[in-house]
């Protein structure tokens, strides 16, 4: 492989794995906070839509972005009362909020602009296609710092291992689960809000096509922690950005090639994920005095 | 459940539209006679089988989000043989149909019951990824082997009629037989008292049960996690096939890409909404069945809502359900953890106090 094609495929995997990474490291809180989101395909959706839409509407993309993150800890705000307030079980409710944006977004979309496909085309330059892409990478490093030195990522650990003996040290185990939550869904709009105003100009009805869940599986994949997640997610990144060059470029069908992420993650979550430990109180409402591991 | 309504309500007004009228489309579009109820029961139909196979795998503390991806896999593979069997005489292919759609749907949902068993892999991820996979091998396999040249829509030709399954039209006096309500529902009815007798009136069901409620008790009691989970996901996956017998055979006479509305995903809200009991499931399907009726028209009829409406109300209700469950639960800090693995939802069916299973009945709907 010649040097300019192997550069190509670096960035465009970079920017593949972008949306996923943002997603992922928003799991990441959640998860070491003991809350599972699996909202995040719904969350980046909304995250998606309402970028596009604000940007559209201000014709300022920072703006949108920030609107975005907003509206992403506004859908996890309702993940997090559900599953912490109300002791709701985390996967149903997660599936509940991916469900409700899968209807809620199209909706919208169709009572704005009259079109439930889509939403009308940005202007040339109010795009964002780089900033999101530093943000993801920078948070990284930011990420670990947070979790591994800080009293906030101390404490956060502690409420996703034992939140018993968290609670009895004082610490406000549901205060911090509600920051996690919140601290996902900004993040995995952020993601999406990504795929509609940095990688495309516009939202497109279900244009994160699993994204969510692929990142969940990376998050997974990488034992929760911000390096090996990282990592995971520039190989989705990178598969996807080898599939979508292939279509066409290789005797087999688009169809089949378009799969290959998939198949991928597949076989990470078969291989690698089953070895992954999740933090001790994972999935546990605080109703039911947590702790109990596996 | 109210709750849930009235959220929607408010979405309704927020854009423009007059929640009073679209309800009452919603609800009378649904429940005219014959067309209204004949296709609520049709659209039902996917979703009892659906809400079973999501129920099921619940009961076995697995999350099944792959009944999409079995119904996709049930479907072509029925089609497959309803085409590929046109020599065969009727009282071989629809049998064989039959059997087709359900052992397609159990071979594709006992791919992540071993990968989880063998491996560990969690459910969530592997089926949605097999969903994934599923939809693209049968629009691969219906564009380039099964196509009818010249067909401009991606479906297979049509399959043998000694394959098909008849409508209740026909069998009933007073019922179109335009409307395509077919013996499939019956089947979707039967699928109901199988399931309960299977896991509650077996040993094998108490066995699945057992290993939902709580897997380290049940292994430590003689139960082989693993049988389970393999076999617990590949009913699953049979049921979810049903829904091949309802499409394929019942209605389009073909496979046809893209023919379910999210059957698979529905399935799970049903199932949530039924409690993960047969009786339960029924009742929600044809809720979500009256509702998927009822957005069609809404959809065209309103100014400006769209038939998305179903879906957040969907949302909604999920959520709504998924709160009222623990509301009623015993609330004390220091209460002994219930066996809850993580990452499984559990489901209770764990001896319980008698109140708390009181607590556990619909209540408020």
């Amino acid at each position: 492989m010649t040097g300019p094609v192997l550069w190509f495929f670096v960035v465009s995997g970079v920017r593949m794995a972008t949306p996923l990474l943002l997603a992922a490291l928003g799991g990441i809180y959640a998860e070491r906070s003991g809350v599972i989101n699996i909202g995040l395909e719904g969350l980046m959706l909304a995250g998606a839509f309402t970028a596009a839409v604000v940007t559209h509407a201000v014709h300022q993309p920072w703006l949108g972005l920030a609107a975005a993150a907003a509206a992403g800890m506004a859908g996890a705000l309702l993940l997090a009362v559900a599953s912490i307030r109300c002791g709701a079980d985390q996967v149903v409710s997660g599936a509940a909020i991916n469900i409700f944006f899968a209807g809620l977004l199209p909706l919208l979309s169709g009572a704005l602009f009259s079109s439930t496909g889509a939403t009308p085309p940005l202007a040339q330059g109010e795009q964002l296609p780089r900033a999101p892409v530093v943000l993801a990478f920078a948070l990284v490093p930011l990420t670990a710092y947070v979790l591994r030195r800080t009293r906030f990522g101390l404490r956060l650990r502690a409420a996703g291992e034992n939140p018993a003996a968290a609670a009895a040290a004082g610490i406000g185990v549901a205060r911090l689960r509600y920051a996690a939550v919140l601290i996902s869904g900004a993040l995995a709009a952020l993601g999406g809000a990504y795929l509609s105003i940095g990688q495309s100009s516009q939202y497109t009805r279900n244009m994160t096509a699993g994204r969510g869940f692929i990142a969940l599986a990376a998050l997974i994949g990488g034992d929760r922690r911000p390096l090996p997640t990282m990592l995971a997610c520039l190989f989705f990144g990178l598969a996807e950005a080898i599939s979508i060059q292939l279509q066409g470029a290789v005797r087999l069908p688009g169809q089949l090639v378009q799969l290959l992420p998939y198949v991928l993650t597949l076989v990470v979550a078969a291989g690698f994920i089953g070895r992954s430990r999740p933090p001790a109180a994972l999935g546990v409402p605080l109703t039911d005095g947590g702790g109990d591991s596996r | 459940m109210l709750a849930a309504l009235a959220a929607g309500a408010l979405l309704i007004a927020a854009v423009g539209d007059d929640p009073v009228a679209v309800y009452g489309l919603l609800l009378g579009s649904a429940l005219s006679w014959p067309d209204g109820i004949g296709y609520t029961l049709f659209y039902a139909t996917p979703l009892v089988f659906t809400g079973l196979a999501v129920a099921v795998a619940f009961r076995a503390g697995l999350f099944n989000i792959g009944a999409e991806g079995q119904l996709y896999v049930a479907a072509f593979a029925t089609a497959w043989i309803g085409v590929a069997g046109a020599g065969l005489p009727g009282w071989l292919l629809a049998p064989l149909a039959w059997l087709t759609a359900a052992a397609a749907g159990a071979a594709w949902g006992a791919v992540p019951g071993v990968l989880k068993a063998r491996f560990g892999a969690h459910e969530v991820i592997t089926t949605i990824m097999l969903n994934f996979i599923a939809v693209g091998l049968a629009a691969y396999l219906a564009e380039t082997r099964f196509r009818q040249p010249g067909d401009a829509i991606l479906e297979t030709a049509p399959i043998a009629a000694g394959a098909r399954v008849a409508r209740l039209g026909q069998l009933l006096p007073g019922l179109p037989s335009r409307i395509p309500l077919n013996l499939a529902f019956l089947a979707a009815l039967a699928a109901c008292a199988l399931v309960y007798l299977l896991l509650w009136r077996t040993r094998w069901g108490y066995e699945l049960r057992a290993t939902g409620a709580s897997p380290e008790a049940a292994a430590y009691g003689g139960i082989a996690g693993g049988r389970v989970v393999v076999a617990a996901m590949a009913i699953s996956g049979a049921l979810a096939g049903g829904v091949a017998i309802n499409d394929v055979l019942g209605y389009r006479y073909r496979y046809y890409h893209g023919f379910s509305a999210g059957y698979g995903f529905t399935g799970i809200a049903v199932a949530l909404l039924g409690r993960n009991h047969p009786a339960g499931v029924l009742l929600a399907a044809l809720l979500f069945g009256a509702m998927e009726r009822g957005g069609l028209f809404v959809g065209i009829f309103s100014d400006h809502v769209s038939r998305d409406l179903v879906l957040v109300l969907q949302g909604l209700m999920i959520l709504a359900v998924a709160m009222q469950r623990r509301r009623w639960a015993p609330t004390t800090p220091t209460m002994p953890a219930t066996p809850a693995t993580p990452e499984t939802p559990e489901t209770p069916e764990t001896p319980e106090t008698p109140e708390i299973i009181a607590a556990q009945e619909p209540s408020g709907r």
